[in-house]
């Protein structure tokens, strides 16, 4: 190789990187400036704008917010709300999944291709529906409608992906076991049930964080502000004209944190997850 | 042996009853009763009233329909074409170049930069842009008087030529990630020796791109295209959340039009109807999904 040559290819490796680092700060600009503009006092934004740095850590914009919605609440609505479907919808899948994939019942392929078409059926054509069966059984309005919807939309997504897994289960384990006298629900529980755990616990998250960011259905069922999640609540103080620009991007700030922990928190399991289940 | 596992097959369809029960009341009756009050007039109140196929004539002549319809092709250009391309680009560039020159770390580094849009709600991404796209003195507005181009700030939301394509943008800048994780992933099966011996016999990096990389990991081009084109035929909270639709119906989707004749209008019986062509499309194209792949699998032996 020539020197000149040499150059031209260290200068183009370079180059690369300054694209790309340039591609990334304007992915990350959205960020950026939100926080910024939360720490932020009103009068700082009145008169030097959005894209100035912020003279200080001003906490009164989201100090302000917090009490607004009770935001505290709003927290624990989620969390309740998403731990409720990640427990139930995983439960449901694994049972869905153990007589589908390891019992092998009549008439699976069907109920296979049942549980990925309900998987992937728009919301919208439940809606009225569950909206209307909701106020005649008095769930209306209730955390628990969500919870119960949720857990068997998920759920239709864990029988597909448990059920795959479980085709390929260890048939010997399964068989000495059951030479052995050991009843279904204990060969679930004690054998297959901690074997699957890394599968169970991918799921788990997703259905979590599925759950957590949803927005249709919980804006449909969830109309006292004190039910609210955390996406429906500051989604829905848009718009009105109460809130000043910097407690609005200090809004934004809260519904993205929650968020960010999740992916440091479960970041290994989500890029396992992801690129094994990539239907969704 | 035979008997053994006859055996062994005995017994789980008990396991399958709460399943059953739970499909039966959360997804089969409400999806069937959608269908059924497509056929109706209905506020909502009262007794529907069958009125046959009314409902899907209006259907067709209804402008406002063909609008949201439209702007759902304009939603896969954005969500599904524009970040497949740069999803296949980029991770060839992370994998092949970055990685190579500047390690894995770096390359890992571009990769979970890029997903971060991924992670947020649909809801949280829209008021986040929603704030930065603020009519007047907005932080996008501030920005380009601020490098002088004054003459380029605009109501990006409000204006009906400026609020699709703003749209479009935010679903660009929220998709990419996607893409990029799962492209990354499946490169991982391109032997690298294969690439080299490309390059000994005068490939180019674009001809080792277009013939070796993308061939390998058509499959996983294939998924990605199907469920963000789903995503992109469903998207709902964005639209919530930045325009409602609007202005006019210069942002309208059939999901947010169904949810308006269920909710504001009280047209449940034309709202259903919206819903179940919404869903008939969706089913169409998965289970194209279904066919394609399986017979993917097939022909790759599995």
């Amino acid at each position: 190789m020539t020197s000149a040559s040499r150059i031209i290819h260290q200068v183009g490796k370079y180059l690369s990187l300054i694209v790309l680092t340039a591609l990334l700060l304007i992915m990350l600009a959205p960020f950026f400036i939100v926080t910024l503009n939360a720490f932020k006092t009103p009068d700082e934004y009145a008169n030097k704008g959005p894209i100035s740095m912020p003279q200080g850590l001003y906490w009164g914009g989201i100090e302000q917010f917090w009490k607004r919605v009770d935001f505290t609440t709003k927290l624990l609505n989620s969390a309740l709300i998403s731990i409720s479907v990640a427990i139930l919808g995983v439960g449901l899948s694994l049972f869905n999944a153990f007589a589908l994939g390891i019992g092998k019942v009549k008439g699976r392929i069907l109920l296979l291709i049942f549980f990925v078409v309900a998987n992937t059926l728009p919301h919208e054509a439940l809606a009225y529906p569950l909206y209307y069966f909701a106020r005649l059984v008095k769930l209306y309005d209730t955390q628990l409608a969500v919870i119960l919807i949720f857990s068997v939309i998920q759920s239709a997504y864990g029988t597909y992906l448990l059920s795959s897994a479980f085709s390929t289960f260890n048939k010997e384990l399964l068989e000495a076991a059951m030479i052995d006298g050991c009843s279904k629900i204990r060969l679930l529980l004690n054998i297959v049930v901690p074997i699957s755990m890394p599968t169970l616990s991918v799921l788990f998250v997703f259905f979590f964080i599925w759950t957590w960011n949803e927005f249709f259905l919980p804006l449909v069922m969830l109309i006292s502000n004190s039910k609210q999640t955390v996406p429906l609540a500051i989604a829905v103080l848009q718009g009105q004209h109460l809130m000043d620009a910097t407690q609005s991007a200090a809004s934004a700030l809260l519904g993205i944190l929650p968020c960010i922990i999740f992916f440091i928190l479960f970041q290994r399991t989500l890029t396992r997850g992801i690129t094994a289940g990539s239907i969704k | 042996m035979a008997h053994k596992s006859a055996s062994l097959n005995k017994g789980y369809a008990p396991f399958l009853i709460p399943g059953v029960i739970a499909f039966l009341l959360v997804i089969i009756l409400p999806f069937l009763v959608n269908i059924g009050a497509s056929f109706t007039k209905w506020t909502g109140i009262g007794t529907p009233k069958w009125i046959g196929l009314a409902n899907y004539v209006k259907l067709i002549g209804d402008v406002n329909f063909w609008a949201s319809f439209r702007n759902n092709l304009a939603m896969i250009i954005a969500m599904t074409i524009i970040p497949t391309i740069i999803g296949l680009l980029l991770s060839a560039i992370l994998f092949d170049y970055i990685a190579n020159k500047f390690g894995r770390g770096m390359s890992n580094f571009f990769r979970a930069g890029f997903y971060l849009p991924q992670i947020l709600p649909v809801a949280i991404a829209g008021v986040v842009w929603g704030w930065i796209l603020q009519p007047g003195s907005g932080a996008l507005n501030e920005l380009l008087k601020s490098v002088g181009l004054d003459s380029l700030a605009r109501n990006w939301l409000g204006d009906a030529s400026t609020a699709l394509p703003s749209v479009m943008g935010v679903m660009v800048w929220f998709q990419i990630g996607y893409p990029l994780v799962i492209f990354m992933a499946a490169l991982q099966r391109v032997d690298p020796e294969l690439l080299e011996a490309a390059a000994i016999d005068g490939a180019t990096w674009l001809q080792k791109f277009y013939y070796i990389t993308i061939q390998l990991i058509r499959p996983e081009i294939f998924v990605v295209v199907l469920t963000t084109t789903i995503h992109a035929l469903k998207v709902f909270g964005q639209i919530y959340v930045l325009t409602r639709g609007g202005p006019g119906t210069a942002t309208l989707v059939p999901s947010y039009y169904s949810y308006q004749n269920f909710f504001e209008k009280a047209n449940v019986g034309y709202g259903s109807t919206i819903a179940t062509v919404m869903t008939i499309i969706i089913i169409l194209l998965t289970i194209v999904f279904i066919n394609v792949q399986s017979r993917q699998q097939v022909a790759e032996g599995f």
